[in-house]
């Protein structure tokens, strides 16, 4: 790599959200080692809803378990917010993704024995904050999300699509650099998709925060700022739109 | 996140009661099972309690407990009350004897004789009489437990005959004793009566009772009798030690209680083991989600810890309070008479249960520590 091209990778870096070089993974199975992702160099930037997209077993859900910090490269390096995360010790790490990183996971994952606000309320207690502050919080963003009124609503109490605002907002609630989402819409009908996403880009994205979306649900994809393409490990798109031939 | 934790756990109320059961039963189990033995074995030393007054017991080189002993002959007393130190000895007879009953059945009875003038070997209280009643003809006092033996729930025995090994015996009273490791029924009488009740040998003297003189060491005294007379003389500690180490050696009831303390303990092991994780196994995404999230392992422990905490302190409660039940609701009974529950035994329940806890608790928490965080996305 030249001089220039160097310190045009670093002006990169220091802007960006994410950032990623040469990160590959291996996984055994057997006697067998298989790699699931080649050298992955890519800059995520703040204030972009960014789809990572791909077929089943093309390394996405591997690739956002890396770059959110929860599962270690076997090579390369991932920089979030210019920290360089894999050299952190594995407290530190852990402490730097309850401080930096929201997650909405597919399945919501959310504690059924505990309720709506609660729930939301998690990060703060982990964090260390009063019980009822904590849930004071995570009532307001319930409320910006239009069910503050199910606040003390076990889970199982809760619609499909109440849970996963909740889920939202115990993404949201500790105010995270990154947000990260897997398969948000994937049980949803088309309509209650886009409203989800229209959610996330009103009150997820924000100018220093990065929210990275995990889908193959091509009925969302005109909503993204910036579409990457997976193949076998490998990015193979990058741009605002979806290839033709996807 | 230990509010959290306990909320988990409590909202799951099958595994959260089957660990509560698990660790009640347990405690239950092991608390019952300790108490009967440790009550049980002390009856081994029933006949020493009943005599509180006797400082020292003197007996045939050859006896070891107050039922396995060799009768000495009647010279023995005035051997002893020649030692110094001694304040008083009086003869105690104990022997075995049969009870034709008004039914016609046959019982086994222990005949104690009691010393005549002063009747020392009469156990302190009376449940119904006074101890002078003795001083009749023909007259013994039953123990509490014959009194249900023999006689209907709630009947006065008071002035029944008896056939004693042939002879008439008249019960003038019921003294409140602490039944022997047997449970046999016990009649006491004076010392010349007993004679006559029990025929025996030429030596009839089963054991002398001693009264150590004022500012005279017990311990100090039965090693002078013993020096002094070729005796074997044991202080009422020692002797009550000796009745209770000998269920020890010479039976198998240790070996029993401990198979069925152990089985409590594996029994607890088994349900809690199983149920807790059974509880980790359904909650794994949400310790997973966790995990991502940003909780670190040092308050996933902690966690799994209030958990196990909080359903060992209730369920050991729980087992605790069975126990002080089940003693209580079986006072009444004679062959529970007098059980307590020694503050050891807690104790031990205590360090069952939390090895219990601390066994599975560690097992189920292995699986949540091993759970990667981005299991969370598969």
């Amino acid at each position: 790599m030249s001089s220039a091209a160097e310190a045009e990778a670093k002006a990169v870096a220091a802007v960006a959200a994410i950032s990623t070089r040469g990160v590959a993974r291996d996984f055994t199975a057997g006697q067998q080692t298989i790699r699931v992702l080649h050298g992955i160099d890519l800059d995520v930037r703040a204030g972009e809803l960014t789809y990572l997209v791909g077929e089943s077993g093309s390394g996405k859900t591997t690739l956002i378990s890396i770059m959110c910090g929860i599962l270690w490269p076997t090579e390369g390096e991932v920089r979030l917010f210019g920290t360089d995360i894999y050299h952190l010790s594995d407290s530190d790490l852990v402490d730097f993704r309850l401080r930096n990183v929201g997650f909405i996971f597919q399945q919501y994952n959310l504690i059924p024995a505990i309720d709506a606000a609660s729930n939301a309320a998690v990060p703060l207690i982990a964090q260390g904050m009063d019980r009822l502050e904590a849930r004071d919080r995570a009532i307001e963003l319930l409320a910006a999300l239009n069910i503050a009124d199910q606040a003390d609503k076990l889970p199982n109490q809760l619609s499909g699509g109440q849970q996963q605002r909740v889920a939202i907002a115990r993404a949201l609630v500790h105010q995270p650099r990154l947000i990260v989402c897997d398969e948000p819409t994937a049980a949803l009908d088309a309509r209650s998709g886009r409203r989800v996403m229209d959610l996330l880009r009103e009150v997820a994205l924000a100018d220093d925060r990065s929210v990275i979306i995990v889908t193959h649900d091509n009925r969302i994809f005109d909503l993204a700022d910036r579409i990457l393409v997976l193949e076998d490990g490998r990015i193979t798109h990058d741009g605002r739109d979806m290839p033709k031939d996807h | 996140m230990v509010w959290i934790a306990i909320r988990m756990l409590t909202g799951d109320a099958t595994k959260f009661y089957g660990l509560l059961f698990g660790i009640a039963f347990s405690t239950l189990l092991i608390t019952q099972q300790l108490t009967i033995f440790v009550n049980l074995i002390e009856r081994g030393a029933s006949g020493v309690y009943n005599v509180p007054s006797a400082d020292v017991w003197v007996m045939d080189p050859v006896s070891r407990t107050t039922d396995v002993h060799l009768p000495m002959p009647s010279t023995a007393l005035d051997r002893v009350r020649s030692v110094a130190g001694v304040e008083w000895a009086v003869p105690h007879l104990r022997a075995a004897a049969s009870v034709r009953t008004k039914e016609g059945d046959l019982e086994g009875v222990s005949v104690i004789g009691v010393d005549d003038a002063t009747l020392i070997g009469l156990p302190r209280r009376m449940a119904l009489g006074a101890a002078d009643v003795l001083e009749r003809p023909d007259a013994v006092v039953i123990d509490d437990v014959g009194t249900v033996r023999f006689f209907p729930v709630g009947y006065n025995p008071v002035g029944e005959r008896l056939e004693l090994n042939d002879q008439r015996a008249v019960i003038m009273g019921v003294a409140d004793a602490i039944p022997s490791f047997t449970s046999q029924v016990t009649l006491y009488t004076r010392y010349s009566r007993a004679l006559n009740f029990v025929p025996g040998t030429r030596n009839r003297l089963s054991f002398v009772l001693v009264g150590a003189a004022p500012g005279v060491e017990a311990k100090a005294l039965a090693t002078r009798i013993t020096k002094d007379t070729g005796l074997r003389a044991r202080t009422r500690d020692e002797f009550a030690r000796d009745g209770v180490d000998f269920i020890i050696e010479n039976t198998g009831i240790p070996l029993n209680f401990g198979i069925t303390v152990l089985l409590g303990f594996v029994v607890g092991v088994a349900i809690v083991g199983l149920t807790f994780s059974l509880f980790i196994r359904d909650n794994i995404k949400q310790f997973g989600a966790l995990k991502a999230i940003g909780v670190n392992n040092a308050k996933i422990r902690r966690m799994v810890a209030a958990q196990a905490g909080m359903v060992g302190l209730i369920g050991y409660g729980l087992g605790v309070l069975g126990t002080v039940g089940f003693i209580w609701g079986f006072s009444g009974n004679p062959t529970f008479k007098g059980f307590y529950i020694p503050w050891q035994v807690p104790l031990i329940s205590l360090v069952a249960v939390t090895l219990i806890l601390a066994l599975t608790g560690w097992i189920a928490l292995r699986r949540v520590l091993k759970t990667e965080p981005a299991a969370v996305f598969r």
